[in-house]
């Protein structure tokens, strides 16, 4: 156990040296007008202008020695000006952030529950209606494309009907915000809305929350429902699952107990997949939706072409990704002792 | 043979089949289904007039006037059977001729993907020992990043470089879509390469590309093409996604996904201007259907072992 797990921390240095350097060797493809954003604020107009700064920054030194100064300067946080946030991309990013985690931890409710349990009941319920009902409903999931649900969604919802409006928040919500009645402590609005005891304002979140939640998890779980499914018919064929039912266990237990624990462990390996799976959704359904997160600033960022607000966002984001699948593979060696032994 | 047979006799394979089937004429003949008013740029949605306002679709039977189209007694100035988007491009065009980008899409970028990472992982697994630990770093560096998120980087970076076109986003995908077939491969070859029938191979004095060619990859491939094939379907969606976020496809592209993305200025009042999603949408939703409806029935066929394995 513990060889296992120092053996997968070893290879996260790796992994990390990888990514920054790639990262790295993108920023060297880049203009050299458009580098000096890493270290100032405004792009110099002229060319002197332009060969003073490179001169100062080294950004004429070779590849290794750019890269190191480059890697200091990411470990004390600089990752350059962004343009089109008007901060540093470091700021940006921490000021986008909360939004994000709200919508992806709201997403990974239903993709998890919903996901698992109709899984499960698919496959006891094998070849009955609810299994094909879930079986249509994963497959209209893996064909559509997030971006033409939630603008169908938009379409019903908020341009017919006027009941769940896109943005994050409403204007009289932002405005007492700007005005201080309503303080922003964690920047996660639910919880903010619960510490300023203020129910109208949850409500108000909620309304928006809605509609990107459904078309970020949507996908997810029906991916989720496919692999908990056939795990699940999988195990039932177990001889074990026979004599728990022939010692008279009641279903229930026989199903959740000696079942579903088993048949969750191919199911944990979908952990890491399910995280990329949220990331890359949350920049697509925040861009649909207008939500003010990270990804609907990256997006944003990426149609501007401001490179360095991309990368830093990139850097991020596989830094984040690379401690989570970490995180998810020792997480699944606690659950499942055969994988240690590998 | 026997797999078209067996494709044939499952209902939702046969459906994705006959979708596919009218796709590809859609494709084929779409000269003929939207003659282009300038031969020479045919992907350039026709376009006439550049009012701001999407216009409805002429006519209350889009067959009729789509027959109109086709027998020439009118043409894109007057008649637009699907309506037309903000800046006057034919939706209607844009989806016979996005059919072409579609395809073009699918195919190419999974078949190249698949090829990289089908080479990358056959060498890692055949030469093994360091060659082999080497590359699988790299490939553990490639999946450190989103796959989507680093796709939209790649394009970003290469829009000033090499322009906003379909081929930006094509090579953002394939750089960032390859890992998954080179580990799958590097698997099923590290169990076949040890085999009787490759050392026999090797005794005999063939050498290290007539041994992968002939002996380990017949007997190695078919689980990695079967993953290939069910993926179509997702890179489709991938391209359009961005061509979506503006960074595929340049504006007018007769491309699904640049065409949806029109509707992101007509949010609040897209119950009036429905045509502009829903058209596109349906040919995007139905093509994405198709493929994967018969991936799927694919898998079951030639690798029973891949039932419920999902790489995407």
């Amino acid at each position: 156990m513990t060889a296992y797990i120092i053996r997968r921390l070893l290879l996260l240095p790796i992994t990390l040296f990888g990514v920054t350097l790639f990262v790295f060797g993108v920023y060297s493809f880049l203009d050299p007008a458009m580098k000096a954003a890493l270290y100032v604020r405004d792009i110099p107009k002229t060319a002197d202008a332009l060969q003073r700064i490179i001169h100062k920054y080294g950004l004429d030194d070779p590849f290794h020695v750019q890269y190191w100064r480059w890697l200091n300067q990411v470990f004390r946080g600089n990752l350059g000006w962004s343009k089109t946030a008007q901060r540093p991309v470091l700021d940006a990013l921490l000021y986008y952030f909360p939004a994000t985690v709200e919508l992806v931890l709201w997403a990974a409710i239903p993709v998890l529950f919903i996901g698992i349990w109709l899984g499960i009941l698919s496959a006891v319920h094998h070849n009955k209606p609810i299994d094909h009902a879930s079986r249509v409903f994963a497959l209209i999931g893996w064909s559509f494309p997030s971006y033409v649900y939630g603008l169908l969604l938009l379409m019903v919802f908020y341009a017919m009907l006027k009941w769940l409006p896109p943005g994050r928040v409403s204007d009289w919500v932002i405005k007492e915000i700007n005005a201080g009645t309503f303080r922003e402590i964690t920047r996660i609005y639910t919880i903010d809305a619960i510490i300023n005891g203020r129910p109208d304002v949850l409500l108000d979140v909620f309304k928006h929350m809605i509609l990107p939640v459904i078309t970020l998890s949507y996908i997810q779980w029906a991916l989720l429902l496919r692999v908990t499914r056939s795990s699940m018919l999988e195990t039932l064929r177990q001889e074990y699952v026979m004599t728990a039912r022939s010692k008279g266990l009641a279903e229930r237990i026989v199903i959740y107990k000696h079942a579903a624990r088993n048949a969750m462990i191919p199911v944990a390996t979908m952990g890491g997949m399910l995280l990329i799976g949220l990331m890359n959704g949350a920049v697509i359904t925040e861009t649909v939706f207008n939500y003010r997160g990270m990804g609907w600033w990256a997006a944003n960022a990426a149609t501007q072409l401001d490179i360095i607000s991309v990368l830093g966002f990139t850097l991020f984001n596989a830094v984040l990704l690379s401690f989570g699948i970490l995180f998810i593979d020792i997480l699944y060696a606690v659950i499942d002792p055969r994988i240690r032994l590998e | 043979m026997k797999i078209i047979k067996q494709l044939l006799r499952n209902p939702l394979s046969l459906f994705g089949l006959v979708l596919l089937l009218f796709f590809g004429l859609v494709a084929i003949f779409a000269p003929w289904l939207a003659p282009p008013p300038n031969p020479y740029e045919p992907y350039r949605i026709a376009q006439f007039g550049y009012s701001p306002t999407p216009k409805p679709p002429t006519g209350p039977n889009p067959l009729t006037e789509i027959w109109k189209i086709v027998t020439r007694q009118s043409d894109f100035s007057k008649t637009h059977p699907f309506g037309t988007t903000e800046g006057q491009y034919d939706v209607y065009y844009g989806i016979v001729w996005g059919t072409r980008t579609a395809f073009l899409a699918g195919i190419c970028i999974t078949g190249i993907t698949a090829l990289i990472g089908l080479i990358w992982g056959t060498m890692a697994a055949y030469f093994g020992g360091w060659v082999d630990m080497v590359f699988m770093r790299i490939t553990d560096i490639f999946q450190a990043f989103p796959f989507l998120i680093a796709a939209m980087t790649i394009a970003a970076v290469l829009q000033p470089k090499i322009g906003r076109s379909i081929l930006t986003a094509a090579i953002a995908l394939i750089a960032f879509g390859w890992m998954g077939y080179s580990r799958l491969i590097r698997g099923d070859i590290l169990s076949v390469k040890e085999r009787d029938y490759v050392q026999a191979a090797r005794a005999a004095g063939a050498g290290h590309l007539r041994i992968v060619l002939r002996h380990i990859l017949p007997n190695a491939i078919y689980p990695t093409l079967v993953v290939a094939s069910m993926d179509i379907g997702s890179y489709v969606i991938s391209f359009a996604a961005l061509s979506f976020l503006g960074l595929g496809a340049e504006v007018g592209y007769a491309d699904w996904g640049q065409m949806l993305s029109f509707a992101r200025n007509w949010i609040p009042r897209l119950n009036q201007y429905w045509w502009i999603i829903l058209y596109p949408g349906l040919a995007l939703i139905l093509f994405v259907l198709a493929w994967n409806l018969v991936g799927d029935a694919l898998r079951d066929i030639l690798d029973p072992r891949l039932r419920g394995r999902i790489t995407v």
